[in-house]
């Protein structure tokens, strides 16, 4: 059972060719990375398949629907936390909680209780009521993703969604994704950390909208003969042509 | 629907807790409304005159006294020569310099003609004319007094009356355009920068990833607006009746329903700026510079759009204040109904569906 399928797709910006021909599955409750430079075509497809952007060519599907025709029915399964930051500062956790589960048509009921669990589990108890721009920016990314999946979407996307924290705080970060994981939430995730790339069940590095490898990070460092995911990205992406 | 709501209720947020706009926002109309009602005034009270009198006879005193006992004027120095008058006037001293030639009264007794001169600071063109229609009318007034102790077989007795604003009371005009210039301000600016700060901060995208109709995003964003508008609307009208004196003629409804549609088109208006843009500031300056200064200029509430060239007419057609002042005007002072204004209102509906149409089907194209 595929989360994502995705075929031949391809996104053109005028004669620019962003994403070039790209084919992948992703398998429920995978946790499936994405990697590449600046520029290497990662956000721009998986903005194609959050419906954000429409594909020039090609197919892909995700949770079952199609991108072209069913976006509407994909909206309803999908998480979503991006690199920029998406929580807003004005408003407190709890305002936070109520306006996202509110536009995700959750009821005043689920809002209250999953709101209730979420606070628990990050250990917000107590600061409900605080606004979002005084909380530290590590606390500030687990709530954006709790609330990113606080709809019980089937599958989350994660664009860069560690911008700008320590490794230690990315760590912490990384347990609320295999969390998340364990209860069957395909997890896809870019990235440009390399350390970050050892935690994913699958790889994909992206070098010039092209996809260039794909498998298990480990998989990956045998076939190559190096000792880590930097050495085998940077082998790779040492081609790139483009950037910025 | 409980989408919108929470939505609603999110945008409510944002703006209660930005002081510093919300006080500008309720802050600028009603010190505008202040300035224009006691401070900027184009009536002319209490101007300072001087007066060169080489008669110094009966008339020439009788005159000056009427000139003097006018709320208009105030004399404030009796020059001497020909030459004070220059100084007077470079100064500052005076606006403007009435000259009695010798023999003024002997003249118009005997030759039934005398020659009164005025010479004025014409760096001030709008003030010298309405200076010397008043000294005009003063001269009338008191000509015909002359005339009828000698009595000529036929005279005119021009009778004005200036209706709906019988005082003549620049509140009349301006009040109607601070109306069409705050709405056009708030509705446009407000709902334009605060769609492309979501976009700044990255929250449009979580917004258009989410089941959330895309154009139920945008227009949910609108209402606070609208809201906020009316209110803002209210307190005008209240400072206007209470502060100012100005009368409310016609039907508040009609006055509020015109006012809705207006605020609706300078909301699209305000779509539609977001949709070209995705930086808070560049919004802003479109919505300042682009709006903010025809809406000045061609909505006739500073400058009459009858005396302007052609060209320039057939451009405030375009700007929607226009329709709306005029409108309002037409309401509030005037006293009249939806027929008087007919053509106003559809044109405004069709400014207001044709925004919302161009900035829908932009938006879509942004989309994709």
């Amino acid at each position: 059972m595929f989360s994502i399928e995705v075929e031949s797709l391809t996104k053109k910006f005028g004669s620019f060719t962003a994403v070039n021909s790209i084919t992948f599955t992703v398998k429920s409750g995978e946790i499936f990375g994405f990697l590449g430079a600046n520029g290497a075509g990662k956000t721009t497809a998986m903005r194609m398949l959050c419906g954000l952007s429409r594909p020039t060519s090609g197919q892909a599907s995700v949770a079952g629907f199609d991108v072209y025709r069913q976006a509407e029915e994909i909206k309803q399964r999908i998480g979503y936390m991006s690199q920029k930051f998406s929580l807003y500062a004005d408003l407190t956790v709890l305002e936070n909680i109520e306006f996202y589960g509110g536009i995700y048509g959750l009821t005043r009921g689920e809002i209250k209780d999953r709101g209730e669990e979420l606070i628990e589990r990050l250990d917000l108890r107590g600061e409900e009521e605080i606004m979002v721009a005084e909380l530290p920016l590590g606390w500030k990314q687990k709530l954006a993703f709790s609330i990113a999946i606080m709809h019980r979407p089937s599958i989350v996307f994660l664009d860069e969604p560690t911008g700008g924290v320590d490794p230690l705080t990315r760590r912490q970060f990384w347990e609320l994704i295999y969390e998340a994981a364990a209860t069957g939430i395909t997890i896809f995730v870019t990235t440009h950390y390399m350390d970050e790339a050892e935690y994913c069940d699958r790889v994909a590095i992206m070098v010039d909208g092209n996809i260039r490898a794909l498998d298990a990070p480990e998989k990956l460092k045998r076939d190559m003969g190096l000792a880590t995911m930097e050495r085998v990205f940077y082998s790779l992406a040492r081609e790139a042509t483009r950037g910025d | 629907m409980k989408q919108f709501w929470a939505f609603v209720k999110k945008e409510w947020y944002h703006i209660s807790r930005d002081y510093r706009t919300l006080l500008v926002l309720i802050g600028m109309p009603i010190v505008q409304i202040l300035i224009f009602g006691y401070a900027l005034s184009n009536e002319v009270k209490n101007t300072r005159i001087a007066i060169l009198d080489f008669a110094g006879d009966s008339y020439s005193k009788e005159l000056t006294d009427k000139i003097e006992a006018s709320r208009y004027f105030e004399t404030v120095t009796y020059l001497r020569s020909m030459n004070e008058i220059d100084r007077s006037l470079r100064s500052g001293e005076a606006k403007m310099v009435v000259v009695f030639p010798n023999n003024f009264t002997q003249q118009l007794v005997h030759q039934h003609e005398s020659q009164l001169q005025l010479v004025t600071d014409g760096s001030n063109p709008n003030l010298s004319a309405t200076l010397i229609n008043y000294i005009n009318a003063i001269t009338r007034d008191f000509q015909t007094r002359v005339i009828n102790e000698v009595s000529l077989p036929y005279t005119i007795h021009v009778q004005t009356r200036m209706m709906y604003n019988p005082q003549l009371l620049g509140a009349f005009t301006f009040v109607p355009g601070v109306i069409a210039l705050v709405l056009m301000l708030i509705c446009t600016m407000m709902t334009s920068v605060s769609i492309v700060k979501e976009k700044e901060l990255g929250n449009m995208e979580i917004l258009l990833v989410s089941p959330m109709h895309p154009l139920a995003v945008v227009f949910s964003k609108a209402v606070p607006y609208i809201g906020l508008s009316v209110g803002i609307l209210s307190i005008i009208l209240l400072l206007s009746v209470f502060l100012l004196g100005v009368p409310i003629s016609g039907s508040i409804i009609l006055l509020y329903v015109v006012s809705l549609i207006f605020i609706i088109s300078a909301l699209a208006l305000g779509l539609l700026i977001s949709t070209i843009t995705n930086s808070q500031q560049v919004a802003m300056m479109i919505s300042l510079m682009g709006l903010m200064l025809p809406t000045m200029m061609f909505s006739g509430f500073m400058f009459p759009i009858e005396s302007m060239p052609i060209p320039l007419q057939w451009i405030s057609n375009i700007v929607p204040a226009k329709w709306y002042f005029f409108s309002i005007q037409s309401i509030m002072i005037k006293g009249l109904g939806m027929e008087a204004i007919l053509k106003e209102f559809l044109t405004l509906c069709g400014f207001a569906i044709f925004f919302l149409v161009l900035s829908v089907r932009n938006f879509k194209v942004r989309m994709a």
